[in-house]
Formats: C-alpha cells, structure tokens, sequence
C-alpha cells in the first residue's frame, strides 16, 4: 500500500495559498498547528467566509496573513489589532481574525490590546505564545518564563512573565481561553466559540520555539510538548489571576472568561447615532 | 498485564478504519505525528524528500482508526486520513493494547 497519494489534497488546501507551502516555519515549530486550527474553526463556524478577513502583525505567526486564501492583511508591527478594528468600523459585516504573536500583540502591541479590550471591538484574536521572540533570534520578550535563557538573558530572564489571560480579563475582553497546541480539539473548538462570540475574543495558543527558545533551554520540540503533556492541568473558569505561565507548577489551561456586554459599536450607535437624532436628521 | 477491563459492547461496536495520505515533499520532519498516533500507526521512513527531511510512513496500515490527530497536529499540512470504506473492524479490546 503506497501512502503517498497527491491526486487527493489536504482537506484545508481551499484555505490555503498552495502556491506558498511549504511555509517558513521552522520544522518543530507550532505555529502551523495553530495556523491549521483557526482555519478548521473557522470552517466549522459556519460563518461566511467571503466576508471573513485574516489581520496579523510582524513576526514568524504575522506570516499567517500571507499563507490564507482570504482577505488578508499584513499590518505594521503591533498594529494588527488597531488595523483591525478600523476594518471591523468601516464595515460591521466583516468576521474579522486578528492571528499574531505574543511579541507583536503584548509588546510593541500590548497597548493597542489593552484598548480593544476596553472598548470591547467584535473581532477575534488568536495570539500564538512562543515564549521569546522568535523571528529576530530569541531575545527575551513579555512573556518569557522567569529563568528561562534567551539571546539577551544568558544566565536567565529576571522578570517574571506576562499573565496575558490576566491582561484580557482586566481590560474588559469578552472571550478569554488559553489551550496548547498539544490540546489541538479543545483549541480548535475554543477558536471556534471565539469566532462565534460577540466581542473581543482573545484564545492564547503556547506553541513550541524549538529554534530560539529550546535550544537555549535544552527542549526540543517534541520535549516542549511534552512538557504541555505533564505540567498543564484543564480548569475552565479558573480565576485569570491564577494563570502564571510556570512549568514547575503548572500551567492551566482552559476557557476562563465568556460574557456578552454591549460592544463597541453598539455604544457607538447608542451615544453617536441614536435613532432619535438619525430621524431628526432625515425630517431635516 | 492489562489492567483495565473490556467494554461489554466492544464486539458491537464498529470501529473506522483510516486510511493515512502523507503529502511527503511538504513534510519537515518534526516527528509530531509519529509521536502522538495512538496506534503508532507510523514510522519515520529511511528515505528522504525532496527537502532532505525523513518523512512519515506507514507501518501498521490496518491500525489506523481514523482519529485525524496526525491531520490536526501535523504543523505543515502534509498529512491526513480518510475513512476506508471497504473495511470497518471492532473496537479492539485490551489484547490488542499490550505492547
């Protein structure tokens, strides 16, 4: 029996631009798996994919924009998510993704996070945790583990790291999960309710950096997962502030916040365009 | 020795059988789904592709049960089952667990 079969193709290849795979992720990397994921959500959302848009910043998971075969944007760095509310304004029929990296989203980004959060704007964001900047050479980032060796931490980072379901929580977003992607099912599944949410969603994905973050810290790829195997325990509606990124303790994973509040073009349309002042305006 | 019991359904049950294609010049070799196929179903081939990666193969065709974990975790979109519907088996009891 031959395995090879090239007649039948992929069953994500309609979502992919073929001509450009094999992408540049690294072998071992994780990106791809999170990549495959949101496109398997958003197939299985069943929202319309004509009106749907992939936004995403610099880094190695910002090349996610160029490998769809959607509307897709290749922002400036960090301005993934204030690209994508001015696409969500302009046009509020639009699905709109934003797939970036932690760098990207949580530091040269972290504002422009903050304030999407707070204002609570109807997109989704999927933000794939490596744990170090991957694409410049991993030096140390937001969200690099207290310890861990980088580029420019040799004897180890001394800042413990971001807490980023924490961060979305207390800003005010909507839809907060953290899986890996080991938990492929339960990733796919909470990107999916997190396209299907009404507001700022936010799904944290760690993912492996067997280049940059293993190599410095003695974890090969398969070691990483692993490591998501052993030393991650599944507790949805944990308290955010319980979920420091520590694998001697223990990471959790799991869907910790899902509420609907107004978002913010409903208050836009509430405070600006009221129906009374729109009649007004028609009489005049 | 096995230390769980057998389901009492485990003869009714049907069971899929999978067939695995593997897209092998799109393969990098990061053995996730060698590692992770509940059957063990694959095996890292001696050949090269056309990157100079080892591919995937399979070993143990009949195992596979169709679960598309390789399809779902495989980073590079190089894999994927499909159900083969020849042939459905039963879900196997622990005999067929010992390794």
């Amino acid at each position: 029996m031959t395995p090879t079969n090239k007649s039948i193709n992929h069953p994500l290849d309609d979502l992919l631009r073929t001509d450009r795979i094999p992408h540049i992720w690294c072998p071992g990397c994780g990106i791809g798996t999170a990549f495959a994921a949101c496109l398997t959500a958003m197939k299985a959302s069943g929202i319309d994919l004509e009106k749907t848009v992939m936004v995403s910043g610099i880094g190695c998971s910002g090349r996610g924009a160029g490998y769809v075969m959607l509307d897709s944007y290749h922002t400036t760095h960090g301005r993934a998510i204030p690209f994508a509310t001015g696409l969500k304004l302009a046009n509020p029929e639009l699905n709109v993704v934003v797939f970036s990296g932690d760098g990207d989203l949580f530091a040269i980004g972290g504002n422009h996070f903050i304030h999407g959060a707070r204002r609570n704007v109807d997109i989704t964001v999927v933000c794939v945790n490596n744990l170090n900047y991957g694409m410049t050479g991993g030096q140390v980032a937001a969200t690099t583990p207290l310890g861990a060796k980088t580029t420019t931490t040799p004897v180890g980072n001394p800042d413990g790291p971001f807490n980023l379901p924490l961060m979305a929580y207390a800003a005010g977003a909507s839809y907060v999960s953290r899986w890996t992607i080991l938990h492929t099912r339960d990733m796919t599944e909470s990107i999916k309710d997190a396209l299907l949410n009404r507001g700022f969603a936010f799904v944290e994905v760690l993912s492996p950096c067997p280049v940059n973050f293993g190599r410095r810290n003695k974890e090969k790829a398969l070691d990483s997962l692993r490591l998501y195997q052993e030393k991650t325990i599944i507790k949805n509606d944990a308290h955010p502030s319980e979920l420091d990124i520590d694998f001697e303790r223990g990471v959790t994973l799991g869907k910790f916040v899902d509420i609907e509040r107004p978002t913010c073009i409903d208050r836009y349309d509430a405070t600006c365009r009221p129906p009374e002042m729109l009649e007004e305006e028609k009489a005049a | 020795m096995v230390l769980w019991r057998v389901p009492l359904d485990s003869e009714e049950i049907q069971t899929t059988i999978g067939i695995v294609h593997i897209l092998e010049d799109r393969c990098k070799g990061c053995g996730f789904c060698i590692e992770f196929c509940p059957r063990q179903v694959l095996q890292f081939s001696k050949r090269f592709n056309t990157k100079g990666y080892h591919p995937p193969s399979v070993v143990k065709p009949g195992e596979c049960v169709n679960c598309h974990y390789c399809e779902i975790i495989c980073p590079e979109f190089a894999i994927y089952s499909v159900e083969d519907l020849t042939q459905s088996g039963h879900a196997a009891g622990p005999e067929t667990e010992v390794s």
